[in-house]
């Protein structure tokens, strides 16, 4: 991570400064409507940063990272409706169920390569998407309201816009600052060797497995806590969340902002979700225009935004 | 004991089915070593295709045929604009991309026939019952589709194994460079193989369609059972794919029938009730990973490239 | 009489039907060059690989250091001592040429699971990379992106690589394979001053160079060890002369064999 002045460091800390900006605007405006867009934007960029983890540093591409959302969310919301509403009890089963089945599926998953790679954690997914829609008690196939949010002792209030905006980024750039840590400690150089050759590193004395079970394991529990947050902003948790497709928009926001960089999932969730929310105002048929455009950036825009911009820099 | 019956056949069709989407999934992913989540959505279009066909010309097989063709040009057209451009990327460049396919596609359809349903109603002489055995009945469309579907499983097996066609499409599944450089026409190979992949899940979609609603998103479940059966069976091998067909539309079959009834036996009414729908439903997925875990490469993994 | 440092009895490896390592023996003692020379399809890199732990033998036995590592995986025997270079050329190729070797390095001080420091600004790592580098001489490309260097120097790096796990024996897959005429010469030079530290298994094609290095000469032939000698005992040897080193020789000095 070299601090050298180009396009791309340009836009990411404009970007940042806007969000930090974004409630006094939203509070001068008026505009509320924008505030809670972000907020949710920022939990995607913050699931979509720990994918990003796994899949751009890690090489592992995992079709079922929603699972994790659901997770931490159901760990909420069963909590909040056993009647245990304190987030200092709540948030850290959240973040200790994602790991413990980040640690079961990976240590199955990645045993296996490729496309086959990519099936089974989609398959594992599905199973806890249909597990979630057999939990009758806790509303089933039509999820599970949350009445109260997290509670965190008078500390912060969860259900004041503002405060739970800035919590939502705090933990956004917390999530991606540990992320840059790790990238660039001796663990994180140990899984980007292993993406690039595997062979390799098991030569030179590495065991290639566990390090890459343990990140699967960080990026689950931070896709976790992304899950918390996002049953705290929606007050409702429900299947419809660890739905493969939901894998799939999260997969999308990682490739359209850049794989692989590190603030490159903020910039893609924002495209995506903005796009998504632009276009659907301006027709119900938004998906008649975003999803060619998937295509066209496939075709065209390798490396995805972030890619774009550092080839502005070179000319 | 009928029931059981009755039930194997039942898992019988839905595994043919399931074939009818994974051959043409597994030909495309073992050949061109593309991976089309938008098969499902050729599904979808399949059936609804014929929902339209059918009302227009109110005969059930003219319309199901005018609607294979449909479904055969569509996907010609598909590969031709723009998946023959992803060939050779990366999985996951072809996953972004058919991932939008698929957004494409529901809402296309949602735009052209609206967000309900439709419905498509079977002719007469289709919806009486057959004896098959002293006793025992069976609808008479589903035993269509059984035989429909073996008889096209058995041309896809006499196509790809004895035809020149066939030995071409096995010789680029196992070497694409050889293939070209025998004079093969790679490019023209491939898009008949992709027209053929989504002829024969137009063909699916078609005839599950009387027997479900036909509705947006009703290919992505099954695309996912379809990749499950390929991942099962080995990607590219077709004979794994049938096995693992069958296989998993019996599984799935008798679970969804028996689970219930089994589970009450070891479970209270309630703990049974609550859990067996979603055991059922996670039997496939389960059968997957327990597949993978012990044979990473499936069951029948198909020769090395 | 010390133990041998490298110790394989009776190797059998299979695939399908073919004996890909026909019950093989070799020893190998401390301070040696020892060659490893025969036909294309011979069975050295499945040999070598085998000897690394990349693939597991059928049956037999492999000691190395007086241990039996017949079992361990690569990473293990790797922290034993025991160091590969690929054939094809098997870096990582999206890394610096340092961090390459620095990673090799750290992989043989304590382990990696570390998440907080940042591992380019160890110091230790970083020394013992530059000093592999130098060694090999490429001191000043240190910072270069390995898929930026030539064939040549990611040669040299791959033996970079091998020296930074600190090995006790070098195991070398044809380093020389498709070098020009002064790289390989730079190459035999190196590997002339590397032997005197190192115990090396060399498995080679260029035979100059391997007559002009190897203590003794093992020769595969399906497989099979025909001989194993001196190189001069291996030069008058009647069945390696009629197996092999005839035309084998004559096609080496023309144009080189593909790997």
């Amino acid at each position: 991570m070299k601090s050298k002045l180009n396009a791309s460091n340009a836009v990411v800390a404009v970007v940042c400064a806007a969000l930090v900006l974004l409630p006094v605007y939203s509070a001068v405006t008026g505009n509320i409507f924008i505030l809670t867009l972000f907020t949710r934007i920022i939990i995607f960029a913050l699931a979509a940063s720990s994918l990003n983890l796994m899949m751009g540093y890690g090489g592992m591409m995992s079709f079922g990272h929603a699972a994790y959302l659901g997770i931490g969310g159901y760990a909420v919301g069963i909590l909040a409706a056993e009647g245990i509403g304190s987030g200092f009890i709540q948030w850290p089963v959240a973040l200790a169920v994602s790991a413990l089945f980040a640690l079961v599926i990976g240590a199955l998953s990645l045993r296996t390569r490729g496309v086959y790679f990519i099936m089974i954690t989609l398959a594992f997914a599905q199973m806890a998407y249909y597990v979630a829609s057999a939990l009758s008690r806790y509303g089933g196939d039509d999820g599970l309201t949350i009445y109260k949010r997290s509670t965190f002792d008078g500390l912060i209030n969860l259900s004041d816009r503002t405060q739970f905006y800035y919590l939502c980024l705090a933990c956004l750039f917390g999530g991606v600052y540990l992320i840059w840590r790790i990238v660039n400690s001796r663990f994180g150089l140990v899984v980007q060797g292993v993406r690039s050759n595997e062979q390799r590193m098991q030569a030179i004395g590495f065991p290639a497995y566990r390090y890459r079970l343990t990140c699967f394991v960080i990026a689950g529990t931070i896709c976790g806590l992304a899950g918390a947050l996002l049953a705290n902003n929606t007050d409702f948790v429900s299947p419809a969340v660890m739905y493969w497709t939901r894998s799939g928009d999260l997969m999308v926001m990682v490739i359209l902002g850049g794989m692989g960089s590190l603030f490159g999932p903020l910039i893609g969730a924002i495209v995506y979700l903005v796009l998504e929310e632009l276009l659907s105002q301006f027709t119900e048929y938004w998906a008649l225009i975003m999803g060619p455009l998937l295509l066209l950036i496939v075709l065209f825009a390798r490396g995805g935004i972030m890619g774009l911009l550092g080839r502005v820099r070179r000319g | 004991m009928f029931l059981l019956i009755e039930q194997l056949l039942n898992g019988l069709q839905f595994g043919l089915l399931l074939f009818l989407l994974a051959a043409g999934l597994t030909l495309v992913f073992g050949i061109m070593d593309f991976v089309n989540l938008a098969h499902g959505s050729l599904y979808m279009m399949g059936a609804y295709f014929a929902a339209t066909f059918v009302g227009w010309t109110g005969s059930f097989v003219l319309g199901a045929v005018l609607a294979l063709a449909a479904t055969l040009l569509l996907g010609i057209a598909l590969e031709f604009v723009a998946l023959r451009h992803l060939y050779g990327r990366d999985h996951l460049d072809q996953v972004l991309a058919t991932f939008g396919l698929i957004l494409f596609f529901n809402d296309m359809v949602r735009l052209i026939w609206g967000p309900a349903g439709l419905a498509l109603p079977l002719p007469t002489w289709l919806t009486t019952p057959v004896q098959l055995l002293p006793g025992v009945y069976y609808p008479a469309y589903r035993l269509s589709i059984i035989i429909v579907a073996l008889l096209v499983a058995a041309m896809l097996y006499l196509v790809v194994m004895r035809t020149r066609i066939g030995m071409l499409i096995r010789a680029g599944a196992s070497n694409r460079e050889m293939a070209g450089a025998l004079g093969i026409n790679i490019k023209l190979l491939f898009t008949l193989v992709f027209g053929l992949g989504a002829a024969l899940a137009g063909l699916a979609g078609l005839m599950q369609a009387p027997i479900l609603t036909v509705q947006i998103g009703m290919g992505e479940n099954i695309l996912i059972l379809a990749f499950v059966i390929i991942v099962i069976g080995g990607i590219g091998s077709i004979r794994g794919a049938f096995l693992a067909a069958i296989f998993v539309g019996i599984i799935d079959t008798l679970g969804r029938a028996f689970l219930p009834d089994l589970l009450r036996t070891v479970l209270s009414g309630a703990a049974a009730s609550t859990a067996a729908p979603a055991l059922s439903s996670m039997l496939i997925y389960l059968l997957m990973a327990i597949v993978l875990v012990l044979r990473p490469e499936g069951l029948f993994p198909a020769a090395k490239r | 009489m010390a133990d041998p440092l490298l110790r394989v009895d009776n190797l059998v490896r299979r695939f399908g039907g073919i004996l890909a390592t026909d019950n093989l023996s070799l020893e190998v003692p401390r301070g040696e060059l020892h060659a490893i020379i025969g036909p294309n399809g011979a069975g050295k890199t499945t040999l070598i690989s085998q000897l690394t732990g990349q693939l597991m033998p059928n049956s037999g036995t492999i000691h190395f250091a007086g241990r039996d590592v017949t079992r361990l995986p690569s990473y293990r025997r790797s922290r034993l001592g025991l160091a590969r270079s690929f054939q094809i050329t098997s870096l990582l190729k999206d890394f610096s040429a340092i961090d390459n070797v620095a990673l090799a390095a750290q992989a043989h001080d304590g382990h990696s699971f570390r998440f907080w420091g940042n591992a380019r600004k160890e110091k230790h790592l970083r020394d013992t990379a530059r000093a592999a580098l130098e060694r090999v001489g490429l001191g000043s490309r240190a910072d270069v992106l390995v898929s930026e260097l030539s064939h040549g120097e990611q040669r040299e790096l791959e033996l970079a690589v091998a020296l930074a796990t600190k090995p006790q024996l070098l195991l070398l897959d044809e380093p020389m394979a498709g070098l020009g005429v002064t790289e390989s010469a730079r190459m035999v030079t190196l590997l002339k001053e590397l032997r005197k530290e190192f115990t090396i298994v060399l498995v080679e094609h260029d035979m100059e160079a391997v007559f002009a290095l190897a203590d003794r000469i093992t020769v595969l032939v399906y497989g099979r060890v025909i001989a194993c000698d001196t190189p001069d005992a291996i030069r008058r040897h009647e069945e390696v002369k009629r197996a092999y080193l005839g035309e084998q020789h004559a096609v080496t000095r023309q144009g080189g064999p593909i790997g």
